[in-house]
């Protein structure tokens, strides 16, 4: 779990190009959007496409974002729960 | 029609009323635009995530833009923006293309697309000074100040605009040049100006501004 939340803060980063932003910047428990890393629409449905395209997870109901996107944890206990063996 | 400020961007230089007020030989056209960001020390984080079409129109306005204070003269609704290019979003339509070529490998980014019309560098710039005024983003093979200012002429006699941020904004891979001025309806100039500037200039020392400009953006073979 903790190597995948790492994993996942690195991927955020460079995918939603967190200029300032460092891994160690990043609370795995801290809100992705609003007050957290202030993240935008655009950037939620850039997270559906890495989750797709780096876990093979497709994210059929987009109102299931709200919940999977809440934290990086949140969505590393999605990836273990749903990814492809 | 009183042009008050101009600012170009011709990498490695940033220059404002003809001062040279950046300078940075970076590698490339994305360094650059990074360096020239850095030296604003303007917070803003979005600024990373445009592609370099917006990027280039953001620093060319910020610094055309800079200790003006310019919501303090005029009205958000009295600002206008009309931007000019011969590229339109052609960069990044081409990066688009890439990521939905194979068919196997179709993972089209959405912050890739959302930069693939030209007038988002429009866009980008309203939502940083809250400018809400008319706008447009002309698309003409060469920097044509007639057509320009035209269109500029119109909006002030049609009183839709007291103000207005037009030029040239031009990127494409390593081929940056924007050329920006601050075009006012009536003389309300000198307030933007520093102490010892007299920049008020006409429509033909643009016009040459403006093609030296095109010169550096010049993409042999383009069409």
């Amino acid at each position: 779990m903790q190597e995948l939340t790492e994993k996942l803060k690195k991927e955020i980063i460079e995918v939603l190009n967190l200029e300032d932003v460092s891994p160690e910047d990043i609370d795995a428990d801290a809100s992705l959007f609003g007050e957290g890393l202030g993240l935008d629409s655009i950037d939620a449905l850039e997270l559906i496409v890495l989750l797709e395209k780096n876990y093979g997870i497709k994210i059929e109901d987009p109102k299931e974002g709200r919940k999977i996107f809440a934290s990086v944890r949140t969505m590393a206990e999605y990836i273990l729960e749903h990814q492809k063996k | 029609m009183h042009i008050t400020r101009i600012c170009t961007v011709i990498p490695p230089l940033v220059r404002l009323n003809g001062t040279v007020v950046f300078e940075d030989r970076a590698e490339d056209s994305p360094a650059f635009l990074k360096a020239a960001y850095r030296n604003l020390s303007v917070p803003y984080p979005k600024f990373f995530k445009m592609d370099n079409l917006c990027k280039l129109g953001f620093l060319a306005t910020e610094y055309l833009l800079h200790d003006t204070n310019l919501a303090a003269h005029y009205s958000l609704n009295d600002t206008g923006i009309v931007f000019q290019n011969r590229s339109s979003s052609l960069e990044t339509d081409e990066k688009h293309q890439e990521s939905i070529r194979d068919r196997q490998n179709y993972f089209p980014s959405p912050s890739v697309f959302v930069y693939t019309l030209p007038n988002i560098v429009v866009g980008e710039v309203s939502i940083r000074h809250k400018i809400k005024g008319e706008n447009a983003l002309l698309i003409s093979s060469e920097p044509d100040a007639g057509q320009l200012f035209g269109y500029v002429n119109e909006l002030f006699l049609q009183d839709r605009v007291k103000c207005c941020i037009a030029g040239w904004v031009e990127a494409y891979h390593d081929h940056l040049s924007a050329c920006l001025v601050l075009v006012e309806k009536k003389e309300m100039a000198k307030s933007f100006l520093q102490p010892g500037e007299l920049f008020i200039f006409g429509l033909l020392n643009l016009e040459r501004i403006l093609n030296e400009v095109s010169q550096h953006a010049r993409i042999d073979g383009k069409a």
